[in-house]
């Protein structure tokens, strides 16, 4: 089938950007989305044309690089990444738009790019276990309920693309937090830090430029794991009960 | 029992040369001064002198003739001194670990922040490793070319993690972890470090439950284990089907901890493009950033590679795009013996390849195999609909070939079954490259609903890239690569040949042998990172103090300098070609002949042609745009132009390799009804390559000796 995209492009991170046409006429319905992309750059490159750049590393799923906005929807049509979007969710004749994401604090790098480097940082804040190396004891020391372990895990199966913050129009990165926040609550290692977590993490988000959550329920709908709304429900429970208490220390 | 070599018969039979066969060698460079692509082909001939090895190193001569026409695996190679290592120290097995350990020399705490690490790579081993080197106060940089350190492709990791924990009380231990290890590689890895990764393969449970880490629980809330490919009992802790990534986000969590504790200094979205050697010592790297295309410098005490594998060589393979042999390539040019290069692991169970703009092959798990019945039609002209070929005209192969084994045969067999019958023209799918894998009988006996319970997942996935409903239609699959065994040959330590450069996880070559068993890998790139380098690495750091080098040193200034030429040279090339079609190109090659089944002829021919392709990138490949911006064609032209050298590496490996074992299976040498043969009187040692320059390799022998496995053929009778 024959398309056109119309794909944002941009030098740098303080170059103007725009958007620019492309005819892609040999398309196959099987190929992933990203692979149509990769036959754009090929011609592009034979004609002398800077190919389009784009984040994209294991193209399964799982490592979260990929991510662009199409047609206005974070990882398209459907709740999967765009790297495992494919081809046949289009027809012949169709005109795409592919944009980054848009938020303030993701800063387009070029193109397609952008800097997703406060996710990190909000990690760095406190999502995580102080389980120095070596000093564990052992794995059956501690029984975790089945039901809290597989809700732990499906909190924990969030790749960090930031689709919930280019779907969201506040610009909220709080599913991410909450997921996180979620996934350690749950459990009986994450319990010793757990009001500190969620007051330096919180904090860290809002420092980083994302906005607040207002509940509207975008970053739900586009999250290729499906992480749910109730994390942030959680998240919003620990942060009050931190707010009184105060933190651990 | 133990394998016997070869006879004169069988020699004869399977075209195997003579042993220690030496000719006058010829100098396969000149080859394509010559004859462009036929010339390459091998000769078995019986004019053997009986000249060792040791003294074939003579044998380089006739440079500079253009009219040969044939080669031999021993002309393209020089043979060196033998190897071995020399840190496992000489005590009983179960005792090396400790004794190493007590040994080591110690870094005062208090000294440890004067010293400066260097870590390269940021999945399983390399995470692990900096946050806990970190930890233990030392000065951490760590290097990754992603835009964050949770995406190294550990985290697409799925089945699950070994350990010898015997929680199912089904008879497990250490001793038995190693030896299903051992015998898992084909007898082709060192007994001391196999044995103390089942050591350390309990304390990582330990260490990633308490860090968080999500593993599949039973309703007592204990941890559940499954069963993997190769092994009598269930010691596969997992998490679903995404294990490495919990893994990683739990190694990743501890290095973000010691980010934000300023022990471990994060750069992202920077690739390593050359090893710093300073009087014989690993002290620094040369790192472009990948976003402003400043090349910058980095200096250390030692230097780390936790850079993975190298199974991108092939194009096609389930690794990320991003996978590359860049930083150990660049190590091994500067004095690191590569060992078992040929090594590679192909998986069975992977998505077909659907067209030509194909990227990457996904795998399907392994697990799918219990169920589902592998197939083709008995006639390559038959093209009906699958659910319209009756019974009586399908082959179901595996069950007709291993009737004991059936669907369930190791990975190796099952993938060079599939190439068989699509080399008789019997594939199905696009381009006859694919077999069926039918759940049909499975739906019947156990109903769709149980069907759904047990693969659901796996199933939507199948229907997400293909389009297809495998519960209506039989999935297609074939081979893919998935894993390399080989890497920088290392020590007990984890210290490659160059002083200061330690390699751990799939970057070395350590614990595999010749064939991985699932469930591994994750494994091993924790076992090095959490445990084993933290506790080898201050014994080098306490040997020094190493001289302070200054960023003016001339060997620093050459590293640079080799790096910025390089980038200047891809970007004037101005050619006509794009580097995908260069490294697609390359791919082919290493599939069809240095795939899932090697010959003598083919690796020549193989040889032959990765030269002219070389030749070709060198002059013909087009890279657009400048150093300072991002620039992915430059960043993958780099990699392919590493990928050009290292694919000549392996198949030299291969060729010279006369038998086969585990992932590597020469088609010379095979049992009468085809099985793998080994010769271990000849091959039982790890092969280790020191770079040649415009020159040949040269081949270092570390011998291998089993004292506490007994070696055997494997049988899957």
């Amino acid at each position: 089938m024959k398309i056109t995209v119309r794909v944002w492009r941009q030098a740098n991170a303080t170059a103007k950007g725009r958007m620019v046409s492309y005819e892609v006429p040999d398309v196959s319905e099987d190929m992933s989305f990203l692979e149509m992309l990769d036959v754009l750059n090929d011609r592009l490159t034979t004609q002398g044309e800077d190919p389009i750049a784009f984040d994209h590393d294991c193209r399964e799923g799982i490592c979260g690089s990929c991510g662009v906005v199409i047609d206005g929807k974070a990882h398209g049509p459907q709740q999967t990444t765009t790297c495992q979007l494919h081809m046949r969710s289009f027809s012949d004749g169709d005109v795409i738009d592919i944009e980054p994401w848009r938020a303030e604090a993701f800063p387009v790098l070029k193109d397609l790019i952008v800097d997703r480097s406060a996710f990190d940082r909000i990690i760095q804040a406190g999502g995580f276990i102080s389980a120095p190396t070596g000093a564990a004891p052992d794995a059956h020391a501690a029984p975790i309920r089945k039901e809290d372990a597989d809700d732990a895990f499906d909190a924990a199966t969030c790749i960090g693309c930031g689709a919930c913050v280019a779907a969201c129009p506040n610009g909220s990165a709080m599913l991410f937090t909450s997921a996180k926040i979620t996934h350690l609550g749950l459990l009986p290692q994450g319990q010793p830090e757990r009001r500190s977590r969620v007051l330096s993490m919180v904090g860290q988000h809002d420092a980083e430029g994302f906005g607040n959550c207002t509940n509207i329920g975008e970053c739900t709908a586009v999250c290729p794991k499906g992480i749910p709304l109730e994390t942030i429900s959680r998240l919003n429970r620990d942060l009050l009960g931190a707010l009184v208490r105060g933190g651990d220390e | 029992m133990m394998s016997t070599p070869p006879t004169g018969e069988q020699r004869r039979r399977f075209g195997l040369p003579h042993r220690h066969r030496r000719e006058p060698a010829q100098d396969f460079a000149q080859h394509h001064d010559g004859d462009a692509t036929g010339g390459g082909t091998a000769t078995a001939t019986d004019s053997g002198t009986g000249t060792t090895m040791e003294t074939s190193t003579q044998a380089t001569g006739s440079h500079g003739s253009s009219s040969f026409r044939s080669l031999d695996a021993d002309s393209v190679f020089e043979a060196g001194a033998p190897i071995e290592d020399k840190k496992a120290p000489h005590v009983s097995i179960e005792k090396r670990w400790d004794e190493r350990k007590f040994n080591a020399k110690l870094v005062n705490p208090a000294n440890r922040r004067k010293l400066s690490v260097i870590i390269v790579g940021t999945g399983l081993a390399g995470a692990s490793a900096a946050a806990t080197l970190g930890e233990a106060g030392y000065h951490v940089k760590s290097f990754c070319y992603q835009d964050s350190p949770r995406r190294a492709h550990s985290i697409a990791a799925q089945g699950g993690i070994n350990a010898a924990k015997n929680y199912r009380n089904d008879g497990d231990s250490v001793y038995r972890l190693f030896y299903d290890t051992v015998k898992g590689g084909d007898f082709r890895s060192r007994e001391s470090n196999v044995y103390r990764l089942a050591q350390v393969s309990t304390q990582i449970i330990d260490q990633c439950v308490a860090q968080g880490v999500p593993f599949a629980r039973e309703y007592g809330g204990l941890l559940d284990n499954r069963s993997f490919g190769g092994v009598q009992v269930s010691r596969t802790f997992y998490a679903r089907g995404q294990t490495g990534q919990q893994l990683l986000i739990g190694a990743y969590q501890a290095l973000e901890r010691q980010i934000a504790a300023k022990t471990v200094e994060m750069h992202t979205r920077h690739e390593m493009l050359e090893l710093i050697v300073v009087d014989g010592r690993a002290r620094g790297v040369v790192v472009r950033d990948m976003v402003s295309g400043e090349i910058e410098t980095h200096l250390a005490d030692v230097v780390v590679l936790c850079t993975g594998g190298y199974g991108n060589v092939f194009y096609l393979s389930t690794n990320a795009m991003g996978c590359n042999v860049t930083a150990t390539w660049r190590a091994h040019r500067k004095g690191a013996l590569f060992a078992n290069p040929c090594y590679t692991q192909i998986h069975p169970t992977c998505i077909p390849v659907s067209g030509d703009y194909q990227s990457k092959l996904t795998l399907m798990s392994e697990s799918l195999r219990n169920d589902g019945r592998i197939w083709v039609p008995k006639s390559g002209e038959d093209k009906r609909d699958p659910r319209e070929i009756p019974e009586d005209e399908r082959d179901y192969y595996l069950e007709r070939i291993y009737p004991a084994f059936g669907n369930l045969v190791p990975r190796d067999i099952a993938s060079r079954a599939a190439k068989n019958v699509c080399d008789e023209g019997r594939g199905v799918g696009p381009g006859g490259l694919g077999v069926y894998l039918d759940f049909a009988d499975a739906i019947d006996r156990m109903g769709r609903k149980a069907v759904e319970a047990k693969y659901g997942n796996l199933f939507d996935m199948y229907a997400q890239i293909t389009g297809e409903n495998p519960y209506e239609t039989p999935m297609r699959i074939y081979p893919a690569v998935h894993y390399t065994m080989g890497g920088l040959w290392v020590d007990y330590d984890l210290e490659s040949s160059i002083p200061g450069l330690f390699v751990a996880g799939e970057a070395n070559f350590s614990d595999h042998g010749a064939n991985r068993l699932g469930a591994s890998a994750l494994m091993q790139g924790l076992a090095d990172g959490y445990f084993v380098l933290p506790n080898t690495i201050n014994d080098y750091l306490a040997s020094g103090p190493y001289p302070k080098v200054e960023e003016d040193h001339p060997a620093v200034v050459e590293a640079v300098e080799s790096v910025k030429g390089r980038i200047e040279t891809l970007l004037g090339i101005q050619g006509t070609r794009t580097v995908d079609s260069f490294h697609k190109e390359l791919g082919h090659i290493m599939w069809d002949y240095c795939g899932m089944e090697r010959t003598e002829e083919g690796l020549c021919k193989a040889i032959g042609r990765i030269r002219e392709l070389r030749d070709e990138f060198w002059s013909d490949v087009k890279v657009l745009g400048a150093n300072e911006e991002i620039n992915q064609a430059l960043e993958r032209a780099g990699r392919v132009a590493d990928f050009l050298e290292l694919g000549e590496l392996m198949c030299i490996d291969a060729l010279h390799r006369r038998e086969s074992c585990g992932g590597h299976f020469r088609a010379e040498s095979q049992t009468e009804d085809g099985e793998a043969l080994r010769h271990d009187d000849e091959f039982a040692y790890v092969a280790a390559w020191e770079y040649g320059g415009e020159g040949k390799p040269v081949l270092h022998k570390e011998d291998l000796h089993y004292e506490y496995v007994e070696m055997k053929q494997r049988s899957y009778k």
